[in-house]
Parts: structure tokens; sequence; C-alpha cells
């Protein structure tokens, strides 16, 4: 038995929010541009989410988290726009100061 | 309530409040107004507080036990106190038991006899010269006293214990009044005499003179002075009041430190200082003989205490024994310890301690007897008589008797109001109370002590004071010669002649301090031979102190007043108390010649000189004319504080001695006089105007002394044997009447009231007012008159004189004896000290710094220090690799972040599946 021939369940949202939390997370280690990396978080971010989704889906489990998933779903959106607006702001301000938004160039906080 | 209940918190409450003034001033002092202007209100208001109880407490007295005369000796009326009344019954039953003494008082024998009832008055003429033995039994009850243990402070099992006890007894209460009354003049006194301590925070003190020339600055006294008045009445009182030997030693030595702050009060000045310390240190001399006293008394009978059923006196004068003097048990196992032994081994081991204690007790009969124990005077007779002695010692630094006298014509270096208290009335007055309330405690051989010591003192300080030309000196070495006096009257036997000494002495004494103090408040000066015709200047201090002169002379009119056929001397106080020793002196050198000459020629000798050299201060003082006209023009007498209590004391000066009878007549007329006086002196304006108007101590004095006599009336039934004599009389010791025999040498003390008798009283009291008026007329030849040159004399005696003048050369000898030779050996000592003792311990230092150098470069700096560092370069190190690991590179971060979850992933998969199972 495989996932292809199953009905859709827990574990396809699995399957996709492990892929774009992978994939995310290799975007952030890999982008020397600070926009990719912010575009990294969110995937990361938001695969966590779908997860969360799903284990308070009613329908695709009897014994779901239920509301508790979706609020901390929507948490993690709250802060990710949060997150999003200070880090924008920072490489704003970054750009200001060194005309480059390349993360290999901001190694002011080395010990 | 019960009387002894009542006194004991009276005079409790007499004894604290001093204590309580002491406090507040202690904590207090600062705040109290203007330099500490309050606090003489503080003091003086307890000290008046007390005297207030005091008197309460003597009239309580008065109600309980009214004082009968001479022939009387409390034979009726204290039943409630008498413990044993089956003396008085045998008294009546017995024939032939009257003692002498009823025949042998004069006068007041008929008053007397008639409250006595029939079986005495029938008995009244039987007594003579073979009945002597049994003087004991008449007179073999206890005075009527109190005895309270307040509180137990330690109980050692053995029936040995320690506690504060009150012991009150007519002379307790008495001298409560005494004192309390003499401190409250002096209080007032000192109020007006110390006002120069008020000055905040510059007062100048003129006699000490600093390094640059300038006199000493300091801040005022006032309040220290009356705080330390206020501990010295608190002690005095509570060594009056002290019901065993150690309180009474406690409040002793109280007594001590506190005269040596109040001699020590100008403490800047050299003088004053060296003074301190040195009555300090003597009277240690004294104390050390006294503390000996205590240990045989402790060891021996385990007792301090002076009433109840085992204390000393108790079983020094057993009742059992008719109040004889005995050798007690406790003495004679201690002393025959020997023996003791001996019966014990005889008593083998199966005994029980019971057997053991009924064996001994058995043979102390026999060990006590000097006969039958082969030891002079018997076991334990020594044991008593180094008791006494070592006691006596006590009382020879206090009440300054020779050889340690010394210390008090220094101690004149502190202000005169503590000369009056301190040295005049009060804490000298202790040692002779003290042998006063020890005298049953004396064998026969130290009462011999004492009056050698008192006739020795008498003679030896008399004689300096003729040549002293400092005011305060001349008094000082005048009370030392009236201590003397006391204590040869005690050791002769006679102890109401010492007692009432003590008392009339107290009172005239303070009265001379306080107007020679007022003297050099007003001329700055001590010397006499600076002052002169001071009488114009300050009529009351001149003539109060010509009140004392001729108190302390015995001044007199010998058998001036007759009633029915018996005639009686009228005079000052002194006057009584002197003839009575007197009296007591001739009484004793008729049964001992020997001895008795010289105890007799000091007695005369010493009126004659007390007289000359009293009346040549006053002459020297107040009479002629100026010596130094500068010091007279500053003169003034002195504020109305200072010169009332004055009168008040001349007062009693004049009439303490003399009962409710004389007291009501001559003392209107006495204050019809003083009233007179102050009129004159008004009309005059020779005193300070503005003091004048208005005397309201006169109105008061006067109302209130007569209400005090109406009081003492109302109260009493035999109004007519109310006197001092009398009353003193009442707290004679049990048993101290009869004639008693020495034991290890043949001599016989009389029976004091034997010296009233007409062949002694007679003569006695002849020579006596010769003797005094002779030296009042030598004074008055050679200072009042001129009709003889003093200094001629001075010249034809020069050597006699300058021995006198240099007194005796005591100092200087002192100083050749003890302080020389202790200064040689302290040089050795500090010799020793510097080289030896110093280079040791030098040496020890020198060694412990080397080691501690080598220890320390060893230990501190290779381990500790190795360690520390160590530690310290290890986590530098730690820390400057993990630097490395920060690099600030983002991405690198994340990738931390990932490997580093995985790997803890891994790990705890490893751990979930492989390694737990």
């Amino acid at each position: 038995m495989s996932l292809l021939t199953e009905p859709v369940g827990v574990s396809h949202f699995l399957v996709v929010g492990a892929v774009m939390f992978v994939t995310g997370a290799i975007c952030m280690a890999t982008k020397r541009n600070a926009l990719g990396i912010l575009m990294g978080i969110e995937l990361v971010l938001n695969g966590a989410n779908i997860n969360f989704v799903a284990f308070g889906s009613k329908y695709l489990r009897e014994e779901s988290l239920g509301l508790d998933g979706q609020l901390i779903a929507l948490f993690v959106i709250v802060l990710a726009a949060a997150e999003a607006a200070v880090a924008l702001a920072i490489a704003l301000s970054f750009y200001n100061n060194h005309t480059t938004i390349d993360v290999d160039q901001a190694d002011e906080l080395k010990g | 309530m019960d009387i002894a209940v009542v006194l004991s918190w009276l005079l409790g409450l007499a004894v604290l409040l001093p204590l309580g003034s002491f406090v507040l001033i202690f904590l207090f002092g600062n705040h109290m107004g203007k330099g500490g202007k309050q606090a003489s209100v503080c003091a003086t208001g307890a000290i008046l507080s007390s005297c207030v109880l005091s008197l309460i407490a003597l009239v309580i007295w008065l109600n309980h036990h009214p004082p009968v005369g001479h022939g009387g000796h409390g034979d009726h009326g204290d039943a409630a106190v008498s413990t044993d009344g089956e003396t008085s019954e045998s008294d009546v039953g017995t024939d032939g038991e009257t003692s002498e003494s009823d025949v042998g008082t004069d006068g007041e024998t008929s008053e007397s006899d008639s409250h006595h009832g029939d079986a005495h008055h029938g008995d009244a003429h039987h007594g003579d010269a073979h009945h002597g033995d049994d003087h004991g039994h008449h007179h073999a009850e206890p005075p009527p006293s109190y005895f309270r243990e307040v509180y137990t402070l330690g109980d050692f099992g053995t029936g040995q214990r320690i506690s504060i006890s009150v012991y009150i007894d007519t002379l307790t209460i008495c001298m409560f009044c005494m004192v309390t009354l003499i401190a409250t003049c002096i209080h007032f006194y000192a109020s007006g005499y110390m006002h120069d301590e008020l000055e905040g925070e510059e007062y100048v003190d003129h006699e000490v003179t600093m390094d640059d020339g300038s006199h000493l600055h300091r801040p005022g006294r006032y309040h220290r002075f009356f705080q330390a008045l206020s501990l010295f009445c608190f002690s005095m009182l509570g060594l009056v009041l002290s019901g065993n030997i150690a309180m009474t030693f406690v409040f002793w030595e109280l007594v001590g430190i506190c005269s040596y702050f109040l001699i020590g009060f100008y403490v800047e000045r050299h003088s004053a200082s060296t003074a301190a310390n040195k009555a300090f240190i003597v009277n240690r001399v004294g104390d050390f003989g006294m503390i000996i006293g205590l240990m045989a008394l402790w060891g021996s009978l385990g007792t301090f205490s002076f009433g109840g059923d085992d204390g000393i006196f108790a079983q020094v004068r057993s009742p059992k024994n008719e109040y004889a003097l005995q050798t007690p048990d406790g003495m004679v196992r201690a002393a025959a310890h020997e023996q003791v032994a001996e019966v014990v081994m005889a008593q083998g081991q199966d005994a029980t301690p019971e057997q053991i204690q009924a064996a001994v007790a058995a043979k102390i009969p026999e060990w006590r007897d000097a006969e039958t124990s082969g030891v002079a005077g018997g076991y334990g007779h020594w044991l008593m008589i180094i008791a006494g002695v070592g006691i006596f010692c006590g009382c020879v630094g206090k009440s300054a008797q020779f050889p340690i006298h010394v210390w008090l014509p220094d101690a004149m270096e502190g202000p005169t109001p503590v000369s009056a208290l301190v040295h005049s009335a009060t804490m000298v007055a202790a040692g002779v109370f003290l042998v006063a309330r020890f005298f049953p405690v004396f064998t026969p051989e130290v009462l011999f002590v004492i009056a050698l010591v008192g006739t020795v003192t008498l003679f030896l300080a008399a004689t300096i004071a003729i040549t002293a030309t400092d005011i305060k000196r001349v008094l000082a070495y005048s009370t030392v010669s009236q201590l003397g006096y006391m204590m040869l009257a005690l050791g002769l036997g006679g102890w109401l002649a010492g007692v009432m000494h003590l008392f009339t002495h107290a009172f005239f004494k303070s009265l001379l301090f306080m107007c020679s103090g007022s003297v050099i408040h007003a001329v700055h000066t001590n010397e006499m031979t600076e002052m002169g015709g001071l009488r114009k200047k300050m009529p009351w201090t001149a003539y109060t102190m010509l009140i004392g002169c001729l108190a302390i002379a015995g001044a007199g009119l010998p058998f001036a007043i007759t009633i029915g056929h018996d005639y009686y001397g009228f005079g000052f106080s002194g006057y009584y108390s002197k003839d009575a020793i007197v009296e007591q002196a001739l009484s004793f050198r008729n049964t001992n010649p020997a001895w008795g000459n010289v105890f007799f020629l000091a007695a005369a000798g010493g009126a004659a000189i007390t007289a000359f050299y009293m009346f040549r201060l006053w002459y020297l003082t107040f009479a002629g004319t100026p010596r130094d006209q500068k010091r007279y023009d500053h003169a003034h007498e002195s504020p109305p504080v200072m010169y009332r209590p004055l009168i008040l004391l001349s007062v009693l000066a004049i009439g303490v001695a003399w009962g409710p009878v004389q007291g009501i007549v001559f003392g209107l007329i006495g204050l019809f006089c003083f009233g007179a006086f102050y009129l004159i002196s008004r009309s005059k304006g020779t005193a300070e105007d503005h003091h004048l108007p208005a005397n309201p101590l006169l109105v008061s004095a006067g109302i209130s002394g007569l209400v005090l006599v109406i009081g003492l009336i109302w109260t009493t039934p035999s109004l007519g044997d109310i006197n001092l004599g009398n009353l003193l009389e009442q707290a004679r010791p049990a048993g101290t009447l009869p004639t008693e025999e020495a034991a290890l040498f043949g001599m016989t003390w009389p029976n004091e009231h034997d010296s009233h008798e007409a062949p002694i009283r007679v003569p006695a009291t002849w020579i006596a007012f010769l003797t005094a008026f002779g030296g009042f007329f030598m004074a008055t030849m050679f200072y009042g008159l001129r009709k003889l040159d003093a200094a001629e004399a001075q010249r034809a005696f020069s050597p006699i004189h300058k021995f006198l003048l240099n007194k005796w050369w005591f100092d200087e000898l002192y100083d050749y004896i003890f302080i020389r030779p202790c200064h040689v050996v302290s040089g050795w000592i500090a010799k020793f000290d510097r080289t030896w003792i110093d280079g040791f311990v030098d040496s020890l230092a020198w060694v412990t710094r080397v080691f501690a150098g080598y220890w320390e470069r060893i230990a501190d700096q290779t381990l500790v220090d190795g360690f520390v560092n160590g530690i310290a370069a290890i986590t530098y190190r730690c820390g400057a690799s993990l630097r490395r690991i920060q690099t600030g590179n983002l991405r690198q971060y994340v990738m931390f972040i990932v490997v580093g979850t995985v790997v803890v992933f891994a790990l705890a998969s490893f751990w979930r599946y492989a390694l737990a199972q």
C-alpha cells in the first residue's frame, strides 16, 4: 500500500509539509540574497502550518487537535507577517548602509 | 500590715529613689535644661523624698518601739519583737538578777523604774559587785530588730546561702534619717555652690594652667556632679540597710567608687586626680583586710547574714547562752580540724554521718573552752579575732584611721559639698557604722585593737590640725580625729557613746564643712592666712560656723539643770556625746589602770586640742582684721540656697541630742533668736539685700519642726524618754552591755551604764569641760585676743611645729616605705621586661616572620596562586577557541541549526531504538 493508492489523509499533508520545510531550509542555507532567505523562512513556517492544519482537521483524523491546530496556524501566520515586516525593515536599512543585501557581507556580529 | 514589711518597703524605696535619680541623670543629663540645670532638681527631689520616707519610718518606729530611759533597757513594750519572752519573766521570778545599772543610772532611774513594775523595782537595790556576773541576764534581750530576706541570690545546699536582705533596727532608722537629712541639705547647698558649672561649654578652671599659659576651658559638669551625688546617696543608704555583710561589702565598694568620682571631680587638676587615686588605692588596703575577715566568717560560719536564727549575731551571741560572747561552733570546728579528724577516725567506717556529727558536736564545748582544750582562748578564738580585726581593717580604711588615714585630708580636693557629705558625715561614718553594727562579733581583743587605733588616730590627727592653715584641711584632720574618738569609744565598750558621737558629729561636721565651703566660695582661697574679719561680711556663715565650733568642742554647762536630787548638764549636741566618751574612758581606766590611763589621757587631751584648733580656725577666718584686703573686699555672703541649709544644720548641731522637752523650749528660743538676728541683719542691710524680703525658710522650718515635734508627742506614750541617747540605746546589740574579760590578756571592759554613775560621771564631766575650756582659752589668747604670739610659739617649738606641719612625715614615710621601693622594684621589673620578655617576644616574632615568608612562597604563590591562575587560563582558552565558531555568517548559522537538529534527532533515535532495547 502506497500513498498514491490510498485516499487523501494526514500522511499526504505531512509529505507536502515536509517537502516545503526542507525546501525552505535549503533555501535559507544557500541563498545569499536576504530576500531569498526571507522566502525560505516563509516556506519553513508554512510547511509547519500545513502540519498543524492537517492535525487540526476533523475530516482527516478522528482524534484531531481540533481548533487548537487551526489557532496555532493562524498565530504562526501573524508571527510570520510581523517577522517579515521587521526583517524587510532590517534588509532595507542594511541596503541603505551597504548598497547590497548579500548576507555574506553582513558578518559584523562575528565574535 | 506587718511593720517589718512596711519599714522595709519605706526604707527600700528611700534607697532606690536616689538610684532612680542617678539613672535619669545618667541617661538624660544632657537634656535637663541649660547646662543640665534640672539635674539638681531631680537629685534633690529624690533625696528629699528619701528623707521624708525615713522620717515617716522613724515615726512609725517610735510608735511601735517607744524608747525608754536608761534604767529600762527595753524591758517592756516590745513583746511583738522580742524573740524570747522567757528572759524577762525569769528576771521577775529570780531574786538578785537585776543588774547594777538600775542603781547606777541616776536621775532617769526613778522615772523608768515606774514603768518597770514592782518586781523590778523591788530588786533594784540588790545590784552590787558580786552580782557582776549576772549582768547579762537583765539585758539579755535582743534589741528590737527586723531581718527580712528579700531574695535568695545563691543557695549552696549545706545551709550556706547568700541573699538580698534587710536588717532594720533603731540604728538603721537613725542612720537613714541622719544621712538623708544631711544629704538633702547638701544637695540644696550644692545646687548653689556648683553654680559655676552651669556655664555650658565655657567653664574656666582657674586652677589648671595649660601649656600655653591659658586656663583650661571645658564644658560644665553640673549634672555629672549630681549624678555622682545621687549614686553616692544610694550606696550609702544601701550600706546602712543591707542585712548581710556581703551586701554591705558591695555597697561599701560602691561608696568607695563614688567618692573616687567625686574627689576627682576636677579631674583636670593634677592634685585632684592624684587625691582620687590615693583615696581609692588606700581604701583597697583596708578592703583587703575586710575580705580576709569575710572569708573567715564565710568559711567557718557559712553565712553572711546579720540577723535570723542562723545569722552571725545569733551564732556568736546565742540566745541559749544568754547572748554572751561565745566562739561559734563553726569556728571551733574550723580551728580544731585536726581533733575533728581524730574523732571522725575514731568513729570507724560503719558510723553514719549523724553519729559522726553527734560525736563532733559533743566534743565542741570541750574544744571551745580554754582550759580543757589547752589552747589560749580555746579553739576558734583566734579565728574570731581574725574575723573581727579583718572587718575592722575595712573600717580603718573607710573611716581614715591610723595608719591609713592619709587619704582623707587629700580628698579635700573635691568640691566642698562633697567634702561635707562624703568626708565628714556619711562615707567615713560608714566605717564607724560597721564597727557599731558588728560590735557583737568583736572579742575584747579586737576591741582593744580598735581602741588603740582610735587613740593613735585621735591624737595624731588632732595635733596635725593645730598647724594646718588650709581651712578644709583643718576640718579634714578634725574629722579624722573625731572618728578616732568614736573608734576609741567603741573600743572601750562604749557602744552608745561612740554611736552617739557618730550622729552628733555628722551634723556639726557637715555644718562646719558647708560653712567653710561658703567661705571658700566667697574669698576663692582655702588659706586661712589670707582671711580674717569675715564675720562682718558674711554673718550667717560666721555665726552658724561658731555654732558648729561650739558643738564640736562640746560646749555646755555641766550640772546646770537640777531636777530633784539629780543634776544634768545642758549644752550643744557634742557636749553629750563627748562627755559620754570621756566617761567611758574614765570608767575603763578605773578597771584597767595601765592602758586605761593612755586612753583616758588621749580622750581628755583630744578634747582640749579639738577646742583649740576649732576656735583657732574660727578666729583666723572670721575675727580680727582682714589679712588680705583684696579678698576681703571681694567677699560676700553666700546666696540663700547655700546659707539656709546651714541654719537647719546648726539647729540640729545644737539640739540633735536633746529630748523633745528641751527641743520644744530651746527650739522656740532658737527660732526666736534666728528671727531676731535676721531682722537685725536686715535692718543693717549687711547681708545681700535682694535676698532678704520674705524668708519662707524660717517660717516653713518652724512650722514643719513644730508639726514634727507635735507628731512625736502624739505618737509616743512616754514623752520624756525620747532623745538620741535613749533611741540608740534601744539598738544596743544584745549582750554587749555586761562586763567582759579578755581571754588572752587581763583586761576588763566595764559595763557602759556604770560610766553614768556619779563617781565616774562627775569627774569625767568636769575634766571634759575644763580641758575643752582650756583649749578654747588658749585659742582665744593666741588668736582671739592676741595676748600671746602664735609666731613666737612656733619659733619656740620649731621642731615640733615642723613635725606637725609635715603631718608627722606620714606621706614621706609611706613614700620611703612603700612608694620608693615599689618604684625601684618596678624599675627592675621594667628592665627585665624590656630585655628578656621583649627580647623573647621579638625573637619569636622574627622567627614567625621568616617562616611566614617561606611558607608564603611555597603555599601561597605556588599552590594557591597556581590553581587559581590555571583555572583562569583554561577558561580563557576555551572562550578563545569557541569564539571562532561565531563567524557572523547567517547562512552558516542556518546550516548549524539544521545539522544540529538532525544530529540531535539522530542521536535521540539512536538512543531510543538501538541502545535502550
